[in-house]
């Protein structure tokens, strides 16, 4: 009994306590991160943003959530009624599921898989069934059409990020996102980070992660001139809210990539006495803070793509730019005999 | 607990707990919110008109295209990943080997290019 304690019962109660203190923090960091975006969005367009509901409109994202909680939920007559249901719930699960094998600082994950990338990658892919499976589900054409595309454009650009990961993986010869970090430590702060050496890999994860993403400019799926809403027309109450909150979950969770990727995680800037003094994980919110401040001004001021030019930017150019970086990443490790053994 | 269990337990945990707050979330306004639909608000929405037919209908042939291409591009992702990983150990030879598998699929790619696959116009 005592043996049944402490290597079941106990155990499980300290994984189910740190799942639910991650997946708190999470939320409530999306709920700011929502709120930043409207600032930030708000702020370029010389406007004021939300500015009502608590001081400088800090409790905008609580509101909202209780608003949604109290409208009328509506599943349209004609919606494959199961399916319109699971859609969101897809969607909003998968999203929060990534977080499960983040690293946010030496040791602080819930899941230290030794395949954490690979099992990012393939939750990150499974995200495209929620847009599916919503857009099919309403029966309706906006949604339809919306899903469709929506598909199209997020399998693109998925492509050029494998690759991406690939490059980095040559450089670090382990799939454990911890080991990925740490292969980045050195005397040199942070330009012995993978951003440097690997910059056109950088650039092009920073663009598709944006696409992926479905974020402005590539917001195809919702382009509410033609399409309304997108796959979301026929949603709404909490339903609509899951499609944001696994929305921009995912977003952060492309920004965490980002900073295990490319910005060093958790490690300082500059490995001397002040810098190395602040915890890690202040150092991986600022990183990804900041990778997010680019996603939002990105929003911000530049223009809708239109549908060919997306889908020419990902096949025509990313996909033979990342494929050929491959190449070029393994013979110059290989030339230079800096392949990690 | 054996180090299988060890590795993947918390994720399944972690993914329960996901599944419950998720759960929560949906059922909340069908028992908290005022509900009284009418066929007029449940009918598929069609820029005020009533839908005209269904909405399942032939879609363009290209998204398929885009989808088999993904699949092709994918799988040899996959297969790159553990030559990836492995990279170090395989030397010149794991090198030139993977090289001649990405320049046949390029032969391919190219191929697709040519026929005009990615065109959208």
């Amino acid at each position: 009994m005592a043996q049944l304690w402490s290597d079941y019962v106990w155990p499980l109660t300290v994984m189910v306590a740190q799942s639910v203190l991650l997946l708190v923090v999470l939320l409530l960091a999306v709920a700011y991160v929502l709120y930043a975006d409207r600032k930030v969005w708000a702020a370029v367009q010389l406007r004021r943003g939300p500015n009502v509901v608590g001081p400088w409109g800090l409790l905008q994202s609580f509101a909202d959530l209780l608003k949604f909680v109290v409208k009328e939920p509506t599943i349209p007559d004609s919606a494959n009624k199961g399916v319109f249901l699971l859609a969101p719930l897809v969607t909003c699960v998968l999203a929060l599921a990534a977080w499960a094998v983040i690293p946010v600082n030496a040791g602080w994950v819930i899941a230290d898989l030794n395949v954490g990338i690979l099992y990012v990658f393939a939750i990150s892919s499974l995200m495209v069934y929620g847009i599916i499976m919503g857009g099919w589900a309403s029966n309706s054409k906006y949604p339809f059409l919306s899903a469709l595309r929506s598909a199209a454009q997020m399998v693109s650009y998925e492509v050029s990020i494998g690759f991406v990961m690939i490059t980095v993986l040559l450089c670090v010869g382990s799939l454990n996102l911890t080991d990925i970090v740490d292969a980045q430590d050195s005397q040199w702060g942070l330009f012995g980070w993978f951003w440097l050496p690997l910059f056109p890999m950088f650039a092009i994860f920073f663009i598709s992660a944006l696409a992926e993403t479905n974020r402005p400019p590539f917001d195809l799926v919702e382009a509410e001139s033609e399409l309304v809403a997108g796959f979301m027309v026929e949603y709404g109450s909490t339903p609509y809210m899951m499609f944001m909150l696994g929305e921009y979950v995912a977003i952060v969770t492309m920004c965490a990539m980002c900073t295990i990727l490319f910005m060093g995680g958790w490690l300082p800037p500059i490995p001397v006495a002040p810098f190395t003094w602040v915890p890690g994980v202040v150092w991986f919110a600022l990183k990804a803070l900041a990778v997010f401040f680019m996603f939002a001004m990105v929003k911000a001021f530049v223009p809708r793509y239109r549908y060919d030019q997306l889908m020419r930017l990902g096949w025509k150019v990313f996909l033979p730019l990342s494929l050929a970086m491959v190449a070029i990443v393994a013979a110059v490790l290989q030339l230079t005999g800096l392949a990690p053994r | 607990m054996n180090d299988l269990l060890q590795d993947y337990l918390p994720l399944a945990v972690f993914l329960g707990v996901a599944m419950a707050i998720g759960l929560a979330l949906l059922v909340a306004p069908f028992v908290v919110a005022y509900r009284r639909p009418d066929p007029e608000k449940l009918s598929a929405y069609e820029c005020g008109f009533n839908a005209f037919d269904d909405a399942r209908m032939k879609f363009d042939v290209r998204f398929y295209l885009v989808a088999i291409l993904f699949i092709i591009f994918d799988l040899e992702v996959s297969f790159l990943f553990p030559w990836a990983v492995a990279f170090g150990e395989l030397g010149w030879f794991g090198f030139w080997s993977m090289m001649v598998f990405l320049a046949v699929l390029t032969v391919g790619f190219a191929y697709e290019w040519k026929k005009g696959a990615l065109e959208w116009d």
